[in-house]
């Protein structure tokens, strides 16, 4: 949180070339936008020469209802049509909006799916989301109000000009000097504002990043008796931050100071320049009047520019944030069209010399062989960020490895067609993600058009029927976002279910770290030995009972292959392996 | 409306600051009307050709609003927003002075349920309620009165037209800007659908690409978001009717004045040389009318956040807490509890049902079991979270609730799995603590918790900034923090309530070997569903489904083959990394 940008400062922020691609999706309605502008500016000038001929009707040739009937009706009629005219363009411009977010949210999501789990790391999806949702929301008013208002301050104005020029010189020139002043002096003392409040930011930020500090750890604050002591930092930060944002503010009033003072001093130098004129018969009084009501209207656009500044701003930053994601090329995962079955994940997967990195260059994985035989399960074993679990997502094709290749049997992983090479691997995620929708439809993810009875026999055979017939709703109970929330415990079983309804030969496996009590634990156990049972699988392992079940266990550490073999032939290498085991086992049989 | 009389309790110290406010915003919407009205009267009085010196007047006048309203609007910017500000900080100290009066109970109930950062999005929507929700229709208010009278002093159907429509162009609108707005919420829902498909999209992205469902996804949100793009569209046909009936009513208000003055001036009611100053003025007067276009909706936002601001003060804690005596000596510090009994407020079941349990000076007690067993309700009615229901707690044979919650949190610490740090320094946070700790016992604290290689990892040592929630540390080194913490409290009788989560075998045994020795006059309740390094507890309390179903020794319970026994099996095969 830095500066807070709802206090309408008033300066034109500067488009950049992002947003000037993203206005062209607006197509047709941006065109449409313009020319209601433009029409309305036309109407604007219409009626203000109306009220000039009607009132000097009225005031100085002594003309009576009768005579004044039609300007009066043409008057009324020109409102109505401004009026609508405004409605209109406000449904064009926020079509037009709603075009470039719709476009824009697709582009988005095809990119996260291109670039696939890998090119981003894990803790980066709070940030996609918000790119995804907050910053494309964020858009909606700079392309249905900011940039509407920016073409009308450029249209009205010049149109006014163009009729002032040729009835009155001076009044044009007035016009003609004053109205660049006004943006330039909004950019200088904005940037001027902008700089003193990026130079304040630590105190800006510090009140709401302390507040929400003090909030979050507030029952820790009561149990060490320090809550009470809080009362006084906030409220002196309070007024710390009132006092630094008000120092920033006097500067950025400033603009609105100059915006007024330039509109309404130059209104009256016309005013007061007419006047003398009309007094020396220079002029004649319907055009004075004129003119005069044309002042006015000259800088309304430009003021209104001032108001949808907050709009042009916060764009500008979204912008930056939907890009930001957008230019991260995701690297070209080239694969074959060949189409993978059951036999042929049930030859040899080999890695050799298999390297990976991550797109910051922290390396995953360095120089991995090992070969994993038909029908063999084996765990990878190591703390976390060992590479396990990027081992894992390599052999599902969501990236290629930047040196060396994956072979099954003797053919490269990349001949093979991804999709199909997936329908033939059961994976059970570490943090498994339940969608928004049925328990049936969240088991039957990985095969939607499985039947309730298989999805029940699946969840029988991890042991969640009993806990989902237990639910209100039964297997309809709507969970993910916004839906019944369930223990990581069951959220585990679901993914378990989810592979035995696939019933693939391959499963790859990646355990849940963090531990559950031995109810929840027991449950999972027994689902996963049923699930592995007559399948070929890779585990990456966090649990003892887990490693009972394997052929071989692979240590890694630090990306690297560290040692390979059997539970019985590690242990008596007394190395890596050993050592991990003993501290475990050296503290639990006691 | 008793949250409006709420809002203004906040607004009234400043009103001065308010009074001088809205004076300078009614004095700049004035100015522009001033500075028209002044100049269409120049110009029709100079069409006139009178003499140059009556004009002289007028010119000052048109030059004194041409530079006033300048200086208003900035006076009036300036003023307002400090009004805001203050005033903002005011709801910010009643709200933290609520949440601080609730029990830790009812605050962890809010965090549950992600309260807090909705309270604090709440904060962000009233910064602004003083200058969206209460200046415009004062300052609307007085421009109506002050022009209605003007326009009295000319004809009275000048008037009753002028508030015709004034009254259209603000109550009117308003009614129908309420009405469009009752139908936001199908728009609402809508996009919280179509939100929810893409969350899922970027958190389920390894599914959808191992299920090869990445498609289907992407079309779903092309049809949720067509759906919302109608409803949007839909509403905003409405909606936009606010701004162009302000516009319309503006150019009715406008033309009604010019067709009644020409009327007025026929019959001979009205001077016309007043014709065009009245049309300008009368238009003018507008611009505090389009202050209030964004009226409704600044309400209805800020009013819903106002309420579940004012929502936290109504949430008083349960029973009057005893009032702090000082330091009300209390002989020893035995902990005993009987057939205790508690629900929780929103629970069916019983958490806990006739719990009894002594525990001495120097008694070490472990409280095993599952998942939702009830082990951590007791330690939260330990430390008055709740108020239990049934049944007694004493601490040194006086009535827990006699006890005054100051005294009994310096007696009783805690350490529990949802550690939290500051965003401050390692010593900062240490110092919370105890303030008045050297730096001999902040290190002595973190080498009994087993921080000591962890801290010579810091280049900056204790100065080390830990981050937001202590996320720049992982979460093993958090626990430790915590223990130091609890170290350096040195309370008489320390909770452990899975404390040691998240930290590796070696470095677990080890804080928790140097915290007993510690405490080995004083007594810990360790809670654990590891059922890991219990076999030196004094007893262990086994827990399933708020009850106890064994008691005994580690050894003991071993022995009986029972339900611990079972568990301490299972445990075996848990992680080892």
């Amino acid at each position: 949180m830095t500066f807070s940008p709802t206090f309408t400062i008033g300066v034109c922020p500067m488009i950049n070339q992002q947003l000037i691609k993203l206005a062209k999706g607006m197509g047709n309605s941006l065109i449409l936008v313009i020319l209601i502008g433009s029409l309305s500016g036309l109407l604007i000038i219409a009626q203000c020469f109306l009220i000039a001929e009607l009132v000097d009707g009225a005031f100085l040739k002594e003309q009576g209802l009768t005579e004044l009937a039609t300007g009066l009706s043409a008057l009324l009629s020109l409102i109505l049509l401004r009026a609508f005219l405004f409605w209109a363009g406000e449904i064009f411009s926020l079509k037009g909006s709603l075009q470039v977010q719709t476009k824009l949210r697709q582009t988005v999501l095809g990119q996260v799916f291109r670039s696939g789990p890998l090119s981003s790391r894990q803790q980066d999806t709070g940030q996609m989301i918000s790119s995804l949702i907050d910053s494309v929301d964020a858009l909606e008013d700079f392309f249905a109000r900011y940039l509407p208002t920016l073409a009308l301050a450029g249209i009205i104005p010049l149109g006014i000009l163009i009729i002032v020029f040729p009835r009155d010189l001076l009044t044009a020139l007035i016009l003609l000097l004053t109205a660049p002043l006004i943006p330039l002096f909004m950019m200088l003392i904005g940037s001027l504002a902008d700089k003193w409040a990026k130079k304040q930011w630590h105190v800006l930020g510090k009140m709401n990043s302390h507040f929400l500090d003090v909030l979050e750890g507030l029952t820790t604050l009561k149990l060490l008796q320090k809550s009470l002591k809080q009362t006084k930092t906030i409220e002196q930060l309070g007024r710390e931050w009132a006092e630094t944002t008000m120092g920033v503010l006097k500067i950025a009033f400033l603009s609105a100071f100059f915006l007024e003072f330039f509109m309404t001093i130059s209104t009256a130098l016309i005013a007061v320049s007419l006047g003398l004129r009309l007094l020396t018969g220079n002029m004649d009084f319907q055009t004075a009047f004129f003119l005069l009501l044309l002042a006015p209207e000259f800088y309304g656009p430009l003021r209104n520019l001032g108001t949808q500044y907050h709009a042009g701003i916060s764009a500008t930053k979204a912008v930056e944030n939907v890009f930001r994601l957008l230019s991260s090329s995701p690297r070209e995962v080239q694969f074959g069209e060949r189409p993978v079955n059951k036999e042929i994940l049930n030859k040899q997967i080999k890695f050799e010399n298999v390297s990976f990195y991550y797109e910051d260059q922290r390396q995953a994985l360095r120089k991995i062989t090992l070969s994993i035989q038909p029908q063999e399960k084996l765990a990878l074993v190591g703390a976390s960020g060992a590479g396990k679990s990027t081992l894992l997502q390599l052999l599902l094709g969501f990236a290629h490895p930047q040196a060396g290749q994956i072979l099954i049997g003797e053919l490269p992983l990349s001949a093979f067609k991804p999709e199909s090479l997936r329908q033939q691997i059961a994976l059970v995620p570490q943090k498994p993600h339940l969608f928004r929708g049925t328990i049936a439809e969240n088991i039957a993810f990985f095969k939607p058009a499985a039947t309730l009875p298989e999805i029940k026999t699946a969840a029988l055979k991890v042991g969640l029927h009993q806990i989902v017939l237990e639910l209100p709703a039964g297997y309809e109970t709507i969970i993910g976002g916004g839906g019944r929330s369930l223990s990581s415990g069951q959220g585990q079983l679901i993914a378990l279910a989810r592979a035995f309804l696939l019933d693939a030969p391959l499963v790859l496996l990646d355990e849940a770290t963090t531990s559950l009590d031995p109810v929840s634990e027991e449950a999972i156990q027994k689902a996963l030995a049923e699930l592995l049972k007559d399948r070929r699988a890779i585990i990456a392992a966090h649990r003892l009972a887990t490693l009972k079940q394997v052929d071989r266990i692979a240590v890694l550490n630090r990306g690297s292959l560290v040692e390979i073999g059997s539970q019985a032939e590690l242990l008596a290498n007394e190395g890596f392996y050993y050592r991990l085991l003993n501290s475990y086992l050296g503290k639990t049989s006691d | 409306m008793s949250i409006f009389k709420k809002l203004f309790v906040f607004i009234k110290p400043y009103r001065k600051f308010c009074t001088l406010g809205i004076l300078l915003s009614f004095l700049t919407i004035g100015s522009n009307m001033g500075l028209l009205i002044t100049s269409a009267y120049l110009i029709s009085w100079a069409a006139l050709s009178p003499h140059i010196m009556e004009l002289m007047t007028l010119v000052a006048g048109v030059r004194f609003f041409g530079i006033s309203r300048g200086v208003f609007r900035y006076g009036e910017r300036y003023l307002n927003h400090k009004t805001a500000l203050h005033i903002l900080g005011k709801i910010r100290l009643n709200l933290y002075q609520s949440l601080e009066s609730l029990s830790p109970g009812q605050l962890t109930t809010l965090h549950s349920g992600q309260l807090l950062g909705r309270l604090l999005g709440d904060i962000e929507n009233l910064k602004e309620v003083y200058l969206r929700v209460f200046l415009p229709p004062i300052v609307a208010f007085l421009i109506f009165v002050s022009t209605a009278y003007l326009l009295s002093l000319f004809h009275q159907y000048l008037l009753l037209n002028f508030l015709i429509f004034y009254f259209l162009a603000t109550f009117g609108v308003a009614y129908v800007t309420s009405l469009v707005y009752k139908g936001k919420t199908k728009l609402t829902d809508t996009k919280e659908v179509l939100n929810m498909t893409l969350v899922d999209s970027i958190r389920g992205l390894t599914e959808l690409l191992t299920s090869g469902r990445t498609k289907e996804y992407q079309q779903k949100t092309v049809g949720q978001n067509s759906k919302f793009v109608r409803f949007k569209l839909e509403f905003a046909k409405k909606s936009a009717l606010t701004n162009s009936l302000i516009q319309l009513l503006n150019g009715l208000t406008l033309f009604s004045t010019l067709l009644l003055g020409i009327l007025l001036i026929n019959t001979g009611k009205l001077k016309a040389i007043w014709l065009a100053p009245l049309v300008l003025g009368v238009q003018a007067s507008f611009e505090a009318v389009f202050g209030l276009s964004q009226l409704v909706p600044n309400i209805r936002e800020s009013l819903a956040s106002a309420k579940r601001i004012f929502a936290i003060e109504e949430l008083s804690p349960q029973k009057p807490r005893p009032v702090n005596d000082g330091n009300s000596l209390i002989g020893h510090h035995e902990l005993v509890v009987s057939n205790l009994s508690f629900t929780y407020p929103d629970g069916k079941q019983p958490a806990i049902q006739k719990i009894n349990f002594n525990l001495n000076e120097g008694k070490h007690l472990g409280i095993v079991g599952a998942i939702g067993s009830g082990k951590s309700t007791i330690s939260h009615l330990l430390l008055k979270f709740w108020d239990y229901q049934e049944g007694t707690i004493t601490l040194g044979g006086k009535d827990l609730n006699s006890i005054p919650e100051n005294y009994l949190w310096k007696t009783i610490g805690l350490v529990s799995r949802q550690t939290y740090l500051f965003n401050a320094t390692l010593r900062e946070n240490l110092l919370l603590a105890k303030s008045t700790a050297t730096e001999q016992e902040l290190l002595e604290a973190l080498d009994l918790a087993q921080f000591k290689p962890h801290l010579a990892q810091l280049p900056a040592g204790l100065e080390t900034k830990v981050g937001e929630g202590g996320r720049k540390l992982s979460g093993g080194q958090r626990q430790l923090i915590a223990l130091a913490r609890m170290i350096l409290k040195d309370p008489t009788i320390l909770i452990l309530d899975e404390a040691t989560e998240g930290l590796d075998p070696i470095t677990e045994a080890q804080a928790l070997d140097a915290i007993r020795s510690l405490m080995a006059n004083r007594s810990i309740i360790m809670i654990t569903h590891k059922l890991t390094n219990l076999n030196k507890m004094d007893e262990i309390i086994f827990l399933q489904e708020g009850k106890i179903a064994e008691r005994g020794t580690h050894q003991e319970l071993l022995k009986e083959q029972n339900f611990y026994y079972r568990y301490y099996q299972l445990a075996k095969s848990y992680h080892f990394s």
